[in-house]
């Protein structure tokens, strides 16, 4: 890390900066463990405080935002100071995407009943909430501590939330075709499976982002995209 | 037109940057020294034609010496001495066949307080075509004065008022004035020294949008502390430090990825 700016108040706002993503970044990673929560043990009140805590994070993402154009305007950054903090309402804007769709998670909390399709699918949605959680987690750590090679660890990860997704569609699309009591928790479930691998594909856009920050240059190779669900058919008689 | 036919256009519109341009001022291994003091060490520098140029760097870096080079500005101190080449079209300006007088009507200078001769408008401009024998009549020599004050954007502001004293203009007119004066010669290479530090913003905002206006035809390197207008009016920077140069390249480089560190110290605020 390179030396401080002469004036420290830059400094000190570029700390305030990074700290608030970090913020967010804990908050949002929180929302994936409290609505899985929620949804296996089916706990209203615990999904309804999902959905509230949503609205701060949204406030944080435009928070964010006032800041870093405040600093664009008053400061007229340039090089690495420019990437961080263009980078850094990208990043925020991801983070609050990435939040949405733990909200949208907990909304769907009290439709999913059907217990037997919970029980045979959940291992697969906590893998990915666990996956999401870990990505989330290590990507607002490389955005920190400014870790170039964490952040590409992270950007590989995807792959493991697709594959995770691959098979969850696969598996509730048996479940529907055996029995049309399933269609609608299952349905449910592969929406919130869905927006996983959504939520996962931003923390993979954070990575590059922290990328681009600490080496001045995008993210050249191809994402890692293994999300083949397009594909998939049913076979019917 | 249709779609295809843009493409095409955009396409030979792009065509030129890639061809690679001779340089129309070279400097191999450019030493200065004042007296004890070595200024610059070593600067080895390629400036392309009808581009702009600009240099930055902290004071007593030696951007300013480096410029003053360029038209022999430096042989008027007694205790300047430089080695090395600096060539302008192939030649080298520092041979001993070179006259002095010529060089600077080739390699023109604007320096950073305004200073108009006090004289008339008119007179300032056409100063140097007369003492260079560019005009054969006096309505050539009003030619030129025209074109002068036309291209340096103070025509409307002065046509009317040519024979008031080019010091009673405001600090932005005389800059320009000064500009007119320069480019009344048609030199090849303009060299500003900080042009715009006396200015005030919207003064600043006209010299620099006449800089930009002026590339077309001529060569222009600057020296500025400002690095915001390096930024909006040069294609290429030098950075300078401790009589040398840390880094070179295009200004948008330079600005969102510098790739020494000084650089990017000194550009985002952080030397110390």
């Amino acid at each position: 890390m390179s030396q401080n700016h002469i004036l420290s108040s830059f400094d000190e706002e570029l700390n305030t900066l990074r700290a608030n993503i970090v913020k967010m970044g804990i908050l949002v990673e929180e929302q994936y463990k409290n609505a899985l929560i929620a949804l296996k043990e089916k706990d209203k009140e615990l999904a309804e405080r999902v959905r509230k805590t949503d609205r701060i994070i949204d406030q944080m993402d435009t928070e964010i935002e006032k800041q870093a154009i405040h600093m664009i305007a008053l400061r007229s950054p340039v090089a690495d100071d420019l990437r961080d903090i263009v980078s850094t309402i990208k990043i925020s804007s991801g983070l609050e995407r990435i939040g949405d769709y733990a909200k949208n998670l907990a909304k769907r909390v009290m439709v999913v009943r059907h217990k037997k399709t919970i029980s045979v699918s959940s291992d697969l949605i906590d893998q990915m909430v666990s996956q999401i959680r870990s990505m989330i987690t290590d990507v607002i750590d490389a955005y920190i501590t400014r870790d170039i090679e964490k952040a590409i660890d992270v950007w590989q990860r995807d792959k493991a939330v697709d594959n995770l997704y691959n098979s969850l569609f696969r598996e509730l699309l048996t479940y529907m075709m055996e029995n049309p009591e399933y269609i609608t928790p299952a349905t449910h479930l592969l929406f919130i499976a869905k927006n996983i691998e959504r939520a996962g594909d931003h923390a993979t856009n954070i990575a590059e982002l922290v990328y681009y920050i600490n080496a001045g240059e995008l993210l050249a190779h191809k994402r890692p995209k293994d999300d083949s669900s397009n594909y998939v058919e049913i076979e019917t008689d | 037109m249709n779609i295809i036919n843009v493409f095409e256009e955009d396409r030979m519109d792009n065509a030129p940057d890639e061809e690679v341009v001779e340089p129309i001022i070279q400097t191999k291994n450019v030493n200065v020294y004042y007296g004890d003091t070595h200024a610059l060490m070593g600067i080895d520098l390629d400036i392309s034609p009808k581009r702009v140029t600009a240099l930055i760097g902290p004071s007593g870096c030696g951007k300013s010496t480096f410029l003053r080079c360029i038209n022999r500005m430096n042989d008027t101190i007694p205790t300047c001495r430089m080695t090395g080449m600096i060539t302008l079209d192939g030649e080298n300006i520092y041979d001993k066949k070179i006259d002095v007088v010529q060089l600077r009507a080739r390699v023109g200078m604007v320096f950073q307080k305004p200073n108009p001769f006090p004289k008339s408008i008119y007179d300032n401009v056409a100063y140097g075509p007369r003492i260079h024998g560019l005009a054969a009549s006096n309505t050539d020599l009003d030619e030129i004065v025209f074109n002068s004050l036309q291209r340096s954007g103070l025509w409307n502001e002065v046509k009317d008022r040519l024979d008031t004293p080019g010091t009673a203009l405001s600090g932005g007119q005389q800059q320009r004035l000064c500009i007119a004066r320069t480019i009344a010669i048609n030199p090849e290479v303009i060299l500003m020294d900080e042009p715009c530090s006396a200015l005030d913003p919207i003064a600043t905002a006209i010299v620099e949008e006449l800089i930009t206006e002026l590339k077309e035809r001529f060569t222009i390197i600057i020296v500025t502390h400002s690095m915001q207008q390096a930024a909006r009016v040069s294609e290429q920077t030098a950075f300078f430090h401790l009589g040398k140069i840390m880094e070179f390249g295009d200004t948008s480089e330079i600005f969102t990825n510098p790739k020494v560190e000084k650089t990017k110290d000194y550009i985002t605020g952080r030397f110390g």
